[in-house]
């Protein structure tokens, strides 16, 4: 094997600058790969990270994944009577004995949960109105399954009990009506039920239909403006470990039979958006790659084509069909090596190149900057690949190198 | 009776073309014999020998080295005993360029595996050394001189001890005091070491130096004589 090597690089070094050419072909595809992969793969552990930090992990509602069944259907299964036009029971929407899960789901390890009701109100000062959701909340329990309280710019969520009807409302919302803190509104709910509240807070989260059209009370207070007392409709819940979200959600739903969804499943059409920019950053690399595949092909194939006398007198030697088809598949994987090693160099630089430029953006999140991910499976994966693919690339040569026949070679040189 | 080195049984070969280039040969060649084949261009003799070098395989006919038929043997083995008991000299040197002549001579020990890398080495000095290349063993092919060359071919040939040495035409690009220097190590290696010799060349005068001259015509023997070394 040592051989091999020793063969291979002794040919690869006749032709320096055509080897160079190709290994740069490589180390530029593995390098972009590195570049994109991290920037993306940055952006979008950031972008799980807001989702996480913002929202909360399991969202249990009061509704059911399927329509439950009418009681005409129950009546008659699949039977040769249908009836037509059945109106649904009027029935208090809400989670049924909202204390008790409560109570169960905060048995569960690692999680917090929180009882709410959010409803629609619209909001009235001087001559503006605004259509906001109104979430009723519990502070204590509420602080420990979102961070709302980390976005208050002014006032906290204690005040809400300071005032007889308190609000928080986001900092776009406070804008667009021109309340300030301390200043009284009037909502009214589709109930009809109307109630003088108090700016008591302004929030700033940065996510703008949050701060445009949010506002949160006290949870009796929205009982009493949604006209529904004692009824919850969401249950938040926080967890220690989010990976954990989905299947526990699962579990709840089975047992509890009120739709629950994770946040996987509440933002999945971002996430899906993740797979097909990951698919565009694939098959973009790959075709650096397939482009860096064809110069070793290239270059193995010349020096296939150089070294018939080679070939056919180590053939002569006693070199076996399978040694040449090693050796040259060495010479393509040495390039391919070579590319890898320098692309993942030329990627890293590319990386802190890129982590060092500066937008000017209004985000609020303070986000002015590529958000680099450094991970080494990224590194290992586009070396991987590269490496394949330059074997790949030898594989034809090779073969056409190991069944040269030595006598037709020393008979043409004679 | 112990089998001869080599035996060739109604060896013919044909190209897909039609044309018959060695027709129906049967010879035996016993150890230590010097055997110089002779013939006009086109007369098969190069042919005879790669068939007899196992380089190449005969369209009917067998060729049987040291007993054994080697007709129905794979590619791996027939490559495995050129490895060890043959060894090929060809009329241009064939070395690798980018590798020192003494790396040329240790790429046969190396491929067999045999030697550990010192004793691999001693091996290849003590050739190179034999045939006068003790200074040349660290230079490029391209640093030696064409004589240099062929010997060190001639060195490769012998790497693993080959009871067989093959050589088509080996003195085709030398002049005559080299071509004589050549034969002169052919006519050592037969007659000191008792290895057997055959040669391909076109030089009557140089072909009777060996032991035994065969001479081909139109792929058929049409004489074959021994002597004394001369």
């Amino acid at each position: 094997m040592r051989l091999i090597l020793d063969l291979a690089r002794g040919m690869l070094s006749r032709r320096r600058r055509q080897t160079l050419v190709s290994v740069l072909g490589v180390a530029l595809g593995v390098a972009f790969f590195i570049a994109i992969a991290s920037l993306m793969r940055g952006f979008q552990t950031y972008f799980v990270q807001q989702v996480i930090d913002v929202q909360p992990h399991i969202v249990i509602k009061d509704e059911t994944r399927r329509p439950l069944p009418q009681a005409a259907e129950i009546a008659t299964p699949g039977g040769a009577v249908a009836i037509n036009g059945v109106k649904p029971r009027d029935r208090v929407r809400g989670i049924r004995s909202a204390g008790d899960k409560l109570a169960v789901l905060e048995a569960i390890p690692g999680a917090s949960a929180a009882a709410i009701l959010t409803g629609a109100a619209l909001l009235r000062y001087g001559s503006r109105d605004v259509t906001i959701t109104v979430t009723g909340i519990e502070p204590a329990r509420y602080r420990r399954v979102a961070n709302l309280e980390k976005d208050m710019v002014q006032g906290s969520l204690n005040d809400l009990r300071s005032a007889a009807n308190g609000l928080i409302i986001g900092a776009a919302l406070a804008v667009r009506l021109g309340v300030q803190m301390g200043d009284t509104v009037i909502a009214v709910s589709p109930r009809g039920v109307s109630l003088q509240m108090k700016i008591v807070g302004i929030f700033h989260t940065g996510l703008v239909a949050l701060d445009q059209s949010a506002g949160y009370a006290l949870l009796k207070v929205n009982q009493v403006l949604q006209d529904r007392p004692n009824v919850v409709n969401q249950i938040l819940l926080r967890l220690a470990d989010v990976t954990q979200a989905e299947p526990l959600a699962r579990r709840i739903e089975g047992r509890f039979g009120d739709r629950t969804e994770s946040w996987e499943e509440q933002n999945r059409n971002i996430l899906t958006v993740f797979v097909i920019q990951n698919a565009i950053m694939y098959s973009v690399t790959g075709a650096i790659l397939l482009v860096a595949a064809f110069g070793i092909y290239n270059i193995i194939s010349t020096v296939v084509f150089e070294k018939t006398r080679d070939i056919a007198i180590l053939k002569s030697l006693g070199f076996t069909e399978g040694d040449i088809q090693l050796l040259f598949l060495v010479q393509g994987m040495i390039a391919g090596l070579l590319g890898a090693v320098l692309g993942c160099v030329i990627g890293q630089l590319m990386i802190e190149g890129l982590g060092q430029v500066r937008f000017q953006t209004e985000t609020p999140a303070g986000n002015d900057r590529f958000l680099m991910a450094q991970d080494w499976r990224i590194f290992a994966v586009a070396s991987f690949f590269a490496v394949a693919s330059a074997a790949l690339a030898a594989v034809i040569p090779a073969r056409r190198a190991a069944r040269l026949d030595p006598v037709q070679v020393v008979r043409g040189a004679a | 009776m112990t089998a001869p080195l080599l035996a060739a049984e109604g060896v013919t070969k044909r190209l897909a073309e039609g044309v018959t280039l060695v027709s129906d040969i049967s010879l035996t060649v016993t150890r230590g014999e010097f055997v110089a084949i002779t013939g006009p261009s086109g007369s098969g003799k190069s042919s005879l020998l790669y068939l007899l070098g196992l380089l190449d395989r005969p369209s009917a006919g067998r060729v049987l080295l040291e007993g054994a038929d080697t007709a129905l043997l794979p590619a791996q083995d027939l490559a495995a005993l050129r490895l060890a008991r043959l060894g090929f000299v060809f009329q241009f040197h064939f070395l690798l360029p980018e590798f020192s002549a003494l790396d040329n001579v240790l790429i046969p020990i190396r491929r067999r595996g045999v030697l550990k890398p010192e004793a691999a080495r001693a091996r290849a000095m003590s050739l190179l050394d034999a045939l006068s290349l003790a200074d040349a063993a660290a230079k490029l092919p391209e640093q030696l001189s064409g004589g240099m060359r062929q010997r060190v071919a001639v060195a490769r040939a012998l790497a693993n001890d080959p009871a067989l040495l093959l050589a088509d035409e080996p003195t085709g690009n030398l002049d005559t005091k080299n071509a004589a220097a050549v034969f002169d190590i052919f006519a050592r290696l037969a007659a000191e070491e008792g290895r057997t010799v055959l040669v391909v060349t076109h030089d009557a005068d140089l072909a009777r130096r060996a032991t035994r001259r065969i001479h081909l015509v139109d792929g058929r023997i049409v004489s074959d004589e021994r002597s004394a070394p001369a």
